[in-house]
């Protein structure tokens, strides 16, 4: 793929906030509209959830995640969105400049008239919870560990325990169990689920995997690698509760203890967060306080089904979409001609921006004095050459024709004026 | 003889709490069910439970080593461990097309396996 210097929209990530994005942005009316995604395949954070129980709402029909996102990847093909995979946003500017890094591409820096920051979410890690103990090997996110057993067909463990009753928790129980693995207990600190009833039903009871409420990690136990964790009650205000310890021997501890926007990059580019959420502020067609820069999906905060992220992006791609068309029409204005050496004059005088797409332009012009030599006629940009064309003589009595031509015109456009020369060759 | 029995349906993720008066597996009447997909739910949980499952087979010469696949409806509760026994046999070879057919009428229930997603060969 060819990379441009100038987008219309660019997407920051294609989970299926990206994805509804770019189809809207594109659908709005935007021509280059560029996703932008750090794995090697479009899809996100879906692709990993093989379970069903997506897309209920859009399509009526109970999907498994990485079904889900290719009906939306097929759509982005056949919109011909352009894609730029392995590739890592590492910063974006307020004036929307877009600084990635690839294999393929190397260091870019690419512009956008706007963006969309669909980044998705992560999930909390050990020192966000300040699990005390040893810090042996086996320690892992629930999603951490459904990537390597569900994409990259690697077990992390035998026997496990998994701290948080989360929905990525409990549908790792089950998923471990199917791969032959014992989950010995799920272990929640609120005297509540904080994962929906049905998975309980569906992962945890259905493979009798014992959920203890009001329940934490006291301790982890192993040198290079867990051997155990002791486990704790706790009391209404989460103190934990002396005489109720005990040792449950694993290998492995699986964290599912929530997720938090994915925002550093939004931050870099002049973006204010919400605190209480750790997302974007937004307005109603989820723009964010830097004009351009929208937002969508679990970057904004995070949603109980990714249907509602999908209608999410659908809003910003739109709205992104037409900010650009806005923008262009701003940029559209007209570019002086001028006679330069040895020109009398040249018609048209002027050039509209807007008149720059597929077809070509004739300037017309009479020289002052005659060169009966090949001479090159040229239009310059200062001290840039856009275009040129020799002629075997010229006479101020005959008229001269220099074409600009599509492909010239990227360079016409950056000219505030273009000085055409007749010199010999 | 009347009993009552607590249901969570899992038919939604609404996830209701069911109150089901049943007379062994014959269902006299559910309670707090949000739509009647409960009633259905209840009277198949109690005579033919059944789950939708989701896991992976090996793949050759894919982007990645293992493609998902689910049942393209929920299968017999007792089934299960019996399917990803016949799962773990299966290795498909790249390129692989979402919606594939990977087992066909497994246990005589009718229902096919399939592929969750496409498998570009690398
Ligand atoms: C481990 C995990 C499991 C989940 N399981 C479920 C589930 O079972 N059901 C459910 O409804 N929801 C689940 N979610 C929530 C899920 O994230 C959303 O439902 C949905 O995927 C959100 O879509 P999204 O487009 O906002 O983000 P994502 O799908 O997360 O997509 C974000 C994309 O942005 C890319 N990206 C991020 N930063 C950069 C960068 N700097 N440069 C380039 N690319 C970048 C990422 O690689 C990713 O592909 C899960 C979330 C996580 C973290
Ligand atoms: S009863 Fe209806 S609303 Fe309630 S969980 Fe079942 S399907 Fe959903």
């Amino acid at each position: 793929m060819a990379v441009k210097e100038l987008y219309d929209v660019i997407v920051i990530g294609s989970g299926p906030g990206g994805l509804a994005a770019a189809i809207a942005a594109k659908k709005a009316g935007a021509d280059d509209v560029l996703i932008i995604e750090r794995d090697i395949e479009l899809g996100g954070i879906l692709l990993q959830c093989i379970h069903n129980g997506f897309g209920v709402e859009i399509f009526k029909e109970d999907l498994p995640g990485p079904t889900y996102s290719q009906r939306f990847i097929k759509e982005v093909r056949a919109l011909g969105i352009e894609t730029m995979l392995d590739t890592m946003v590492l910063d974006i500017t307020p004036l929307k400049k877009v600084y990635a890094s690839s294999k393929q591409h190397g260091f870019v820096v690419l512009e956008a008239r706007s963006i969309v920051l669909a980044m998705g979410c992560r999930e909390r890690t050990r020192p966000m919870i300040r699990i005390p103990g040893t810090r042996p090997s086996g320690v892992y996110t629930a999603g951490t560990a459904q990537r390597w057993t569900n994409v990259e067909g690697y077990l992390p463990g035998k026997r496990f325990v998994i701290l948080g009753s989360g929905d990525i928790g409990m549908i790792m129980a089950r998923r471990l169990t199917f791969e032959g693995a014992k989950v010995e207990r799920v272990l929640e600190v609120m005297p509540h689920l904080t994962g929906l009833t049905r998975n309980y039903v569906q992962c945890l009871l259905d493979f009798d995997i014992q959920l203890q409420l009001r329940h934490t990690v006291k301790r982890i136990i192993g040198n290079d690698r867990v051997e155990a964790i002791e486990s704790v009650k706790v009391d209404e205000k989460w103190k934990p509760v002396p005489g109720t310890e005990e040792i449950i021997p694993c290998d492995t501890l699986l964290l599912s203890v929530g997720l938090i926007p994915e925002n550093e990059l939004s931050k870099k580019a002049g973006v204010l967060l919400d605190p209480r959420i750790g997302g974007p502020i937004v307005d109603d067609s989820f723009q964010t306080n830097v004009p351009g820069i929208f937002a969508a999906g679990n970057v904004v905060h995070v949603y109980d089904l990714v249907d509602w992220v999908t209608e999410a992006g659908y809003v910003a791609g739109n709205a992104a979409g037409e900010y650009a068309i806005k923008e262009r029409q701003k940029e559209t204005g007209s570019i002086t001609i001028q006679a330069g050496d040895n020109v009398r004059y040249v018609v048209p005088q002027m050039l509209d921006k807007a008149h720059l797409t597929d077809k070509p332009i004739s300037l017309q012009m009479r020289v002052i004095n005659p060169i009966e030599d090949p001479v090159w006629v040229e239009a310059h940009d200062g001290s840039n050459l856009v275009a040129r064309k020799a002629e075997r003589y010229v006479r101020p009595g005959e008229m001269v024709t220099l074409k600009l031509r599509p492909k010239h015109f990227d360079d016409v456009r950056k000219a505030g004026t273009l000085t055409i020369s007749v010199n010999p060759k | 003889m009347e009993e009552k029995t607590k249901l969570i349906c899992i038919s939604c993720p609404k996830g209701c709490s069911l109150d089901v008066t049943h007379d062994g597996n014959t269902i006299l009447k559910v309670e707090n069910a949000a739509c009647k997909q409960g009633y259905v739910y209840a009277e198949k949980e109690f005579t033919d439970p059944r789950r939708m499952v989701a896991s992976t087979v090996k793949v050759k010469g894919g982007l990645h080593p293992l493609v998902p696949v689910y049942t393209a409806n929920p299968i017999p509760k007792p089934k299960i461990q019996d399917l990803l026994v016949e799962l773990r046999k299966v290795e498909l070879q790249a390129p692989v097309t979402g919606g594939d057919v990977v087992l066909e009428n497994v246990f005589g229930t009718g229902i096919n396996i399939i592929t969750s997603r496409d498998m570009p060969a690398v």
